[in-house]
């Protein structure tokens, strides 16, 4: 067979047989969907890293977080928005952990919602760091899929590529951007 | 506060909302002085631009007194300030390279999957100019909540009217900026085409430039007799043909330079469906394509091309390959206002720049939508619309 020639990312691959790859750069794969997105961010690498090492913080640029309690140096506790105002909670495990440079989670067994994911980054010299989120995650099917799309708010790929340009607005700018003009506007855009 | 609100095709009402507020640490209120109706507001008005909601707050060019500010403002209370119509963080890698409308971060997280589908990135949020961009509240307004308010607006030395700087807000600095992209040497020949407000900012910018000569395009009288007014020579398209007068006008070489100042002047938004039905109407018709089309042809071999007018969908009859065989260049996009302003500041200070003949009406904040019915009505004899919330509130 003939090489492809081919260096994108494997999560842009046309071929769904890449999913398996890519999950295999991820320690302890939760989910079988994948998507991917990258994002560059004008701030160092460390400062990067720091900040989502510390998973407590989510909530300030994941839309659909509601906290994230660390329970050891490795175990968290997901708190996220369900459906009907219900809340969905479960543990993770911090699964690979390399500082300034890689982080890797995963689900922990029995999570009603399977999922995993990792997030690199790497030096783009005078252009700051580019960030790399890959997330496996089970795609909506019946009750379950319900939840997770109310989860990931309609589409997984749709709420990580959010995720990242507010995680970008916070660490350049030092806030989230809004355009409401009131906060009863503003509790309703993140409610 | 009061606040002139868009609820559909030809349907702007003055309404009472709820008064902004301090969201973000580098907010500031803005109680807005005086605000603009621009060009481009008219499409919003027509009921072009896809992506607005009803209730939603106009108005980009606008100026006021700094009312209230967060923790991260460099602004202080009381102070006077032109605010740019293209929102900027300041801090991202185009704000770093003086690329303010291609700010990674002013326009919302959620709105940006539209532009991201549409252009392939997406641009800086803006005022009061439909979702796509942001979905921000518009200047046409008692207040104004301004985000990044310690990169945008700057900041006007006591005793200088409102009139003489408020269009520092853009359509000064997108007519200079039309000019820069048009690389003028000295003693070039320059073409502009359309004597709206950029236009005619386009032709005084020209000759600080260097240019020896300008010919300004339109077909109303009393615009080309302002771009007159300024030493251009003027070509009338309804009375000659402009192609051929221009050869004629350059001894059969073309204009070094050419502007396309038509059309939606600088920030209209249009996916390719709205284009279609722009198409269709007589109001706008094919004539917004031709002008580029027409500047293409009409310039010299090896020469430059300035598109501040928008062309937001697909254009189509394209002449690629005279643009190619002739070897021009083209320069286009929104304006990256923070860019220029200490500078544009400076030259209306020192007079080099007049900004107040463009002004024909002055009306108070309630009167706004006999100033959307009128602007659109009038192009030739209403040339500027300006808004006084304080009329209303001396007069209240």
């Amino acid at each position: 067979m003939v090489a492809p020639h081919d260096d994108a990312p494997i999560t842009t691959s046309k071929r769904t047989e890449k999913t398996a790859q890519a999950a295999e750069n991820i320690a302890d794969p939760k989910g079988s969907s994948l998507v991917g997105r990258s994002v560059t961010i004008n701030r160092p690498r460390h400062e990067l890293y720091v900040q989502w090492r510390d998973f407590s913080q989510f909530p300030n640029f994941m839309e659909n977080v509601e906290r994230v309690e660390m329970i050891d140096d490795v175990t968290s506790h997901w708190a996220v928005k369900g459906p009907g105002g219900s809340t969905i909670e479960w543990d993770a495990i911090i699964t690979q952990d390399q500082p300034d440079s890689l982080i890797a989670w995963s689900s922990a067994d029995g999570a009603d919602v399977a999922n995993s994911g990792r997030v690199e980054f790497h030096d783009a010299g005078e252009r700051g760091t580019i960030v790399t989120a890959t997330i496996l995650y089970d795609p909506p099917a019946g009750i379950l899929g319900r939840l997770v799309a109310k989860l990931f708010q309609r589409e997984p790929a749709i709420q990580t590529r959010r995720d990242l340009r507010r995680f970008k607005q916070l660490m350049e700018t030092g806030e989230v951007a809004t355009s409401a003009r009131t906060t009863k506007e503003l509790e309703e855009e993140t409610a | 506060m009061r606040a002139l609100t868009w609820h559909g095709k030809h349907d702007v009402r003055v309404d009472t909302v709820d008064d902004p507020e301090i969201l973000n640490p580098r907010d500031a209120i803005i109680k807005v002085t005086s605000t603009a109706i621009c060009g481009s507001d008219l499409h919003l008005y027509d009921g072009y631009i896809p992506t607005m909601q009803a209730g939603d707050i106009l108005g980009h060019e606008f100026m006021g007194e700094v009312v209230e500010t967060g923790p991260g403002s460099t602004l202080k209370k009381g102070q006077r300030v032109v605010v740019p119509f293209t929102i900027a963080c300041g801090s991202c890698y185009h704000c770093g390279k003086n690329q303010y409308s291609a700010c990674d971060n002013s326009n919302p997280a959620d709105n940006q999957d539209i532009a991201d589908t549409l252009y392939g990135q997406p641009m800086a949020g803006l005022f009061g100019y439909s979702h796509m961009t942001g979905g921000y509240s518009g200047g046409q307004a008692e207040y104004v909540r301004v985000p990044f308010s310690d990169v945008g607006p700057i900041v006007i030395p006591d005793g200088i009217e409102d009139d003489k700087v408020l269009f520092l807000s853009d359509i000064l600095p997108t007519g200079w900026q039309a000019a820069e992209n048009a690389e003028i040497e000295p003693g070039d020949t320059v073409a502009v085409w359309g004597c709206g407000p950029v236009g005619l900012f386009c032709v005084q910018s020209a000759f600080l430039m260097g240019a020896a000569r300008v010919i300004a395009i339109d077909h109303f009288p009393r615009r080309l007799e302002m771009a007159a007014k300024f030493g251009a020579e003027t070509i009338n398209y309804e009375e000659s043909q402009t192609y051929e007068a221009l050869m004629e006008m350059t001894g059969g070489i073309g204009p070094d330079a050419c502007i396309d100042a038509v059309g939606l002047e600088a920030h209209g938004l249009f996916v390719d469906n709205v284009w279609d039905q722009i198409k269709a109407s007589t109001f706008l018709g094919t004539d917004r394509a031709h002008s580029i089309r027409q500047a293409i042809l009409a310039c010299r071999k090896g020469g430059r091309v300035s598109m501040p007018a928008v062309y937001g969908g697909f254009v189509d009859k394209f002449p690629l390959g005279a643009f190619m065989q002739k070897g021009l260049t083209l320069k286009t996009g929104q304006t990256h206002v923070q860019r220029y302003l200490p500078g544009l500041l400076t030259a209306i200070l020192e007079e080099k720049i007049d900004t107040t003949f463009l002004i024909s009406h002055r009306l108070g904040l309630e009167q706004a939508p006999d100033g959307y019915r009128m602007f659109h009505d009038h192009q030739n004899d209403v040339t500027k619309v300006v808004l006084k919330p304080g009329f209303d509130r001396v007069a209240a």
